[in-house]
């Protein structure tokens, strides 16, 4: 009979379930929404949806359902704002290179080019030689704009190299609250509390009962020893915004999953590659930024360091001086790093990309020699991986 | 059908009631969400009082297994027993400590009982009361004995969103999400729990404890039960009006503020925002 409202709700990606649909159909039957649709409302909400987030998506269900309005059309594709290709051009391109356009076209007629692949970007796969920022195969990068490509906010092709992000994004605050599909990557980190409880908490120390029992000539005599606490520490560094932006989804995953595993976690960002300076709070990064040197004075060496970062960048980010796509680093990322993982020697890399290409982008075999070959991806084994890794 | 309505101290939105009714009827459990403080833990206590039935309470810690609201078997005093000879060590059912759960199953009449915090536990603990929460019946492994629900208790399960919940769990609860009151229904509760509190100074304190609720940046946001505290303490010193007395603009940090705001760096955000805000 509302069997319209169930498949509905599952168009809508809301998980309902015919257990759920039976358990309805039981509660009218008994009477519990006592004829009167409002009720009836509440009834099947409290039946049909089980996490809060989904209300909101219930409700428009619901009324669509029975009022028989039209379900709102899907999104409509998004615009490409202007300023995006202007910003792009007034970063990037000196006087210089605006002329030499102008040799090869004009100003104007490579724009427009611009914007049609961007444009076509968004919904095709990525690939092929003409995409942005597929560095020296693409016109751009024939035209000279920028030898190592140009990165462009939001397409989503892989193992892009960018020299400077053309915006200051406000990147969205990793969100802890996030636990959407978090569940196997909680089971998964179980793995890393294994290590954190080193030895298993026990209240009855069952070998020493038993050898002094022996002790006793066979009179009970037992040994108690006080439960262990939790005593990992871990300190996250995720990396944010850039290249990274493919893969926040997986991070929020992994960042509310680890979350709730530690006792002590404590989490900084950076952009690509850590330099002098991190941040707690990503939508005031530019005012509130923490030293480097202050994290590595305040947590002492027995605390287990894991970065996020998918390490895609121009190599030039972690050997040179200056070499950050955001601000002039005094200290190239090498030295950053080696000062880290000198100073904590259980550190990790958590990968998002997957394995098998990571060595065709240079960054990345690099950060895993900087990083002794601790580079894992981020998978349930990698995880497995680096557990067993970082409990040695 | 009897079922449970607003009562004198206990403000329900009716679809709270609708929720609790379908979960009283059908005998299946009811998940119960929301913003601390809400009264998640209270409503298990007012279903029970509304219903007539005695209430039994299961708290979950971090360290809670799902076992222990079964049964333990206490294999210590056994063994201390069998070392002194006692007669009780020849039946192991003697060891077998019933848990929160094996009461209510066993009870002579139907009960009420609160799985309070169950996102506390590991995340595995929901998966292991699966089957003891849908059939309502349990096996004692060292007695072989299965254990099955007399009458079919009535569950209210709270949980703080600290941890997701297994799907096969969700499916088998009803679920209701107390949002946080609006004004004209915490207007209702505050009259519920202080009949007798001076109109003027409620009105006063709710605009305050409003305009708390819309600091920014607040770690905890003082909720109904730290709103019913504040003004507990409010009438026990019987301070004046004029001392809760604000303006639009102006941020005051109200009197007795510890029991509104709970964390240090929230208290000491709220002063600083009322600094700025006197000099402004």
């Amino acid at each position: 009979m509302f069997s319209h409202l169930i498949l509905g709700l599952r168009n809508a990606g809301l998980p309902a379930s015919i257990t759920e649909y039976l358990t309805l159909m039981a509660a009218m039957k008994a009477g519990v929404a006592e004829y009167s649709v409002e009720d009836f409302y509440y009834l099947s909400r409290a039946t049909l949806v089980k996490d809060e987030r989904h209300l909101d998506k219930f409700d428009r269900v619901f009324g669509a359902c029975f009022k028989g309005l039209e379900p709102p059309e899907g999104v409509k594709p998004q615009e490409l704002p202007e300023e995006w290709l202007l910003k792009l051009a007034e970063k990037l391109l000196t006087p210089e290179e605006m002329k030499k356009i102008e040799a090869l076209g004009g100003f104007d007629a490579i724009m427009q080019r611009l914007k049609e692949l961007l444009a076509e970007q968004k919904e095709r796969h990525q690939g092929g030689s003409k995409w942005i920022g597929t560095a020296g195969t693409s016109p751009f990068g024939a035209y000279g704009y920028n030898p190592e490509g140009v990165r462009i906010g939001q397409d989503k092709s892989r193992n892009r190299s960018a020299v400077k992000v053309w915006d200051k994004r406000d990147f969205k605050d990793l969100d802890d609250t996030v636990e959407l599909g978090t569940r196997g990557m909680k089971l998964a980190l179980r793995r890393l509390r294994r290590f954190a409880r080193q030895g298993a908490a026990t209240e009855l120390d069952l070998p020493d009962t038993i050898k002094s029992t022996a002790n006793n000539a066979g009179m009970l005599d037992l040994k108690l020893v006080p439960e262990r606490h939790n005593t990992v520490k871990v300190l996250l560094f995720l990396d944010i915004g850039g290249s990274m932006d493919d893969y926040v989804k997986l991070t929020e995953e992994l960042f509310s999953a680890a979350r709730s595993e530690f006792k002590h976690l404590e989490y900084y960002y950076f952009h690509n590659f850590p330099y002098e300076r991190v941040w707690k709070n990503n939508r005031r990064r530019h005012e509130e930024q923490i030293p480097t040197w202050q994290v590595l004075r305040t947590y002492g060496p027995d605390y287990k360091l894991i970065f996020v970062g998918d390490g895609a960048m121009s190599p030039y980010e972690i050997t040179m001086p200056g070499g950050s796509v955001e601000h002039w680093n005094e200290e190239a990322g090498t030295v950053w790093i080696e000062r880290l993982t000198g100073h904590y020697r259980r550190a990790a890399w958590l990968n998002p990309t997957p394995k098998p290409g990571w060595g065709h982008v240079r960054s990345i075999t690099m950060i895993n020699d900087l990083m002794e070959g601790r580079m894992f991806p981020l998978t349930v084994n990698g995880i497995d991986e680096m557990t067993r890794e970082l409990s040695r | 059908m009897a079922g449970f309505r607003s009562t004198e101290r206990y403000i329900a939105s009716r679809d709270l009631e609708v929720a609790v009714n379908a979960s009283v009827t059908l005998q299946r459990p009811l998940l119960v969400k929301g913003e601390p403080g809400t009264g998640k833990t209270v409503l298990a206590h007012e279903v029970a009082e509304a219903l007539d039935h005695p209430l039994i309470e299961w708290h979950i810690k971090s360290t809670t297994k799902a076992q222990q609201g079964l049964y333990e078997y206490d294999a210590v005093s056994r063994l201390r027993d069998g070392q002194l000879g006692d007669e009780r060590v020849h039946d192991i059912a003697n060891y077998i400590v019933r848990g929160k759960l094996w009461d209510a199953f066993e009870a002579d009449e139907p009960v009420v009982v609160l799985i309070d915090e169950v996102d506390k536990a590991d995340i595995e603990f929901p998966n292991d009361l699966l089957l003891e929460l849908d059939r309502m019946q349990f096996f004692v492994y060292e007695t072989r004995r299965t254990i099955t629900a007399k009458h079919r208790p009535v569950v209210i399960i709270t949980s703080n969103n600290e941890k997701e919940l297994p799907d096969a769990f969700l499916r088998r609860c009803f679920f209701h999400y107390i949002r946080f009151p609006d004004r004209e229904t915490m207007e209702r509760i505050v009259q519920a729990h202080y009949p007798d509190i001076r109109k003027d100074l409620a009105r006063e304190a709710l605009n305050v404890f409003f305009q708390v609720r819309e600091v920014p940046g607040l770690k905890k946001k003082p909720a109904t039960s730290e709103l019913l505290d504040w003004l507990k303490l409010l009438m026990v010193e019987d301070l004046p009006v004029e001392a809760l007395r604000t303006n639009e603009k102006q941020l005051v940090i109200p009197p007795l503020y510890g029991a509104l705001l709970k964390n240090e760096q929230d208290v000491h955000l709220f002063e600083r925002l009322a600094f700025l805000a006197r000099r402004g």
